[in-house]
């Protein structure tokens, strides 16, 4: 099979990336607190460009990302915990059922447009986050015990199919198809695409990775509560996609290791972290209010253009 | 037998008419106008043609298939493809992957097989490409083909429009005001686009246009809309002189026995 050269640049950089840090945490010179930022920056990648493929790609204004993760985080947890299933097979049912989750959402609100559409979804995890509260087979809102089982390996696993099938996804006709519905969806329903359909397969797919993340994430502490998963959560990951430029996979990416790295590195300043926060997102906003890489990959930078248009 | 038989169709926006008692038809091979003052219905005939509005009354029949009621990408699918009054082009998309877009339809890969980059993903793509770069090869766009869309000048951006629309393999094309905004430079070029593709694509074609030399120097029979009503339907020299439609566009004739 052929492959360009973009994947196979990808490749060896996501193997040196996992072979340094694997290196570093094997030997000891990397302590808990940074092996554990790590994890955490992974995790949040994944959230990051699986809400990127539904409004980035997609632009469907989505804000309810955070019931997706919660999702994903509680059915696998009751997975391992309840049913006592490997841990592996218990990120994949998380990520099916926030996918079916997607569906479900997906299929009557896709209809709705812009702000009715976010409105929706975001009432959807605040549903989603009320009925954790309520259910006391999973603890209410005490929340729930759960073994520690996420590690590099398993996350990075994860962070890498993500993004090669995301990026897979948009590179194709599909992905055209889902950007030409951001672009103009009456002109792209004109052009034969059945809007509705690619409209709620990105979401699926990106539900998907949600519940992903969110099985890495509930493994990752040794307590979930309900709590974890409200607006704020959703916002955050919407941040990342803004910050890092809608439509651009690796900006997504960016923002969301430089915002978890600051986000992290503040937390031993509590009483002005928020603050601190919300003014690196106001400058970023004010000078680049494209998202720091606009449309563009970062492979873009090194692909040299000869003079264009016009001759 | 018709390629397209428009019978009685309608379209009521709550107590409003828009458009009714609207009867078409289309021969294979014609090329026809529609016109009519601002507001007469025009676009959203066209839009009830193309299934965005859903006709309240009357029928829609295309190459022998009932159309009423199919959402837009299957009346596409069907052979129907328009261009809008306002350029609706995938603005930060290169020219290459606006006409690509319109072959999307005609490629059978599946989601999975492009996840998983199985072979037939990899050679429908390359179909694809290749058709879309022969297609812009024909209206002279090939050199601008990494261009974004929105960064070609207005001109240009109409040509691709009907590029777009044509890739998709349509009988009937339906354009909209093409020569909007053109000056009569432009406008001549496309009269001779226009005349270009309906022979090169053995197509249908059905415009509105405002510019009356345009209308009446390549349609072959024009449609006259006023109020959502037909007033009138015949060849340029008929339709000219048609009292009817005099009045619609300059108001009654004031007569001795008004004054």
């Amino acid at each position: 099979m052929k492959k360009s050269k973009p994947f196979w640049a990808f490749v060896i950089l996501a193997a040196v990336v996992y072979g340094v840090v694997q290196f570093f945490t094997v030997s000891g010179l990397l302590n808990i607190y940074y092996s554990n930022l790590i994890i955490t920056i992974s995790i949040n990648i994944i959230l990051a460009v699986s809400l990127h493929l539904v409004i980035g790609i997609t632009g469907q204004f989505s804000i309810g990302h955070a019931g997706f993760l919660a999702v994903g985080a509680y059915i696998s947890a009751i997975a391992t915990m309840k049913f006592e299933l490997p841990f592996v097979l218990a990120i994949v049912i998380g990520g099916v059922v926030a996918a079916l989750a997607g569906l479900i959402v997906g299929i009557p609100t896709l209809r709705l447009r812009g702000d009715y559409l976010a409105i929706a979804t975001l009432g959807f995890a605040e549903i989603i986050r009320i009925m954790l509260f309520n259910i006391d087979y999973v603890g209410g809102a005490a929340g729930m015990q759960v073994t520690h089982f996420t590690t590099w390996t398993t996350t990075f696993v994860c962070l890498f199919i993500t993004i090669l099938v995301i990026s897979n996804f948009t590179n194709s006709r599909h992905g055209r198809a889902c950007i030409s519905i951001r672009e103009n969806e009456i002109a792209a329903d004109a052009m034969g695409i059945n809007t509705t359909f690619y409209k709620v397969a990105a979401f699926a797919i990106g539900s998907f990775f949600a519940g992903v993340a969110g099985a890495l994430y509930s493994h990752n502490f040794y307590i979930i509560q309900p709590g974890n998963f409200g607006f704020l959560k959703s916002f955050d990951i919407l941040i990342f996609v803004v910050l890092g430029g809608l439509g651009s996979l690796s900006g997504s990416v960016i923002s969301a290791i430089l915002l978890t790295i600051i986000s992290a590195f503040l937390q031993q300043y509590p009483e002005t972290r928020m603050i601190i926060y919300s003014l690196v997102l106001v400058i970023v906003m004010l000078y680049r209010p494209q998202g720091l890489l606009g449309t563009r990959e970062i492979t873009d930078l090194f692909k040299w253009k000869p003079a264009k248009g016009g001759h | 037998m018709a390629l397209l038989e428009v019978k009685n169709a309608g379209i009521q926006f709550g107590g409003l008419k828009a458009v009714s008692g609207f009867n078409m038809e289309l021969r294979q091979g014609e090329l026809v106008g529609l016109i009519g003052p601002n507001g007469a219905g025009k676009t959203t005939s066209f839009n009830l043609l193309t299934g965005v509005y859903v006709p309240t009354e009357g029928e829609i029949i295309f190459n022998g298939k009932r159309l009423n009621g199919l959402p837009p990408y299957k009346v596409t699918q069907s052979g129907i493809s328009r261009t809008f009054q306002n350029i609706r082009l995938f603005s930060e998309l290169s020219v290459l992957d606006n006409v690509k877009v319109a072959y999307h339809s005609l490629a059978k890969n599946s989601i999975l097989s492009s996840i998983f980059r199985l072979p037939s993903h990899f050679s429908e793509e390359k179909n694809m490409e290749n058709k879309a770069l022969e297609f812009l090869k024909i209206f002279n766009l090939d050199n601008l083909k990494d261009e974004k869309a929105k960064n070609l000048p207005y001109g240009q951006q109409r040509r691709l429009e009907i590029a777009r629309a044509l890739a998709a393999g349509p009988k009937l094309l339906l354009l909209d005001e093409p020569a909007a905004g053109m000056n009569p430079q432009e406008t001549h070029e496309l009269m001779e686009l226009i005349a270009f593709i309906r022979k090169q694509f053995d197509l249908t074609i059905l415009l509105i246009e405002h510019d009356m030399n345009l209308v009446m120097g390549i349609c072959e029979r024009i449609y006259v809309l006023d109020h959502g009503q037909l007033i009138a339907a015949g060849t340029p020299e008929e339709i000219r002189t048609n009292p009817k439609v005099i009045e619609a566009y300059l108001g009654e004739e004031v007569t001795s026995e008004h004054a």
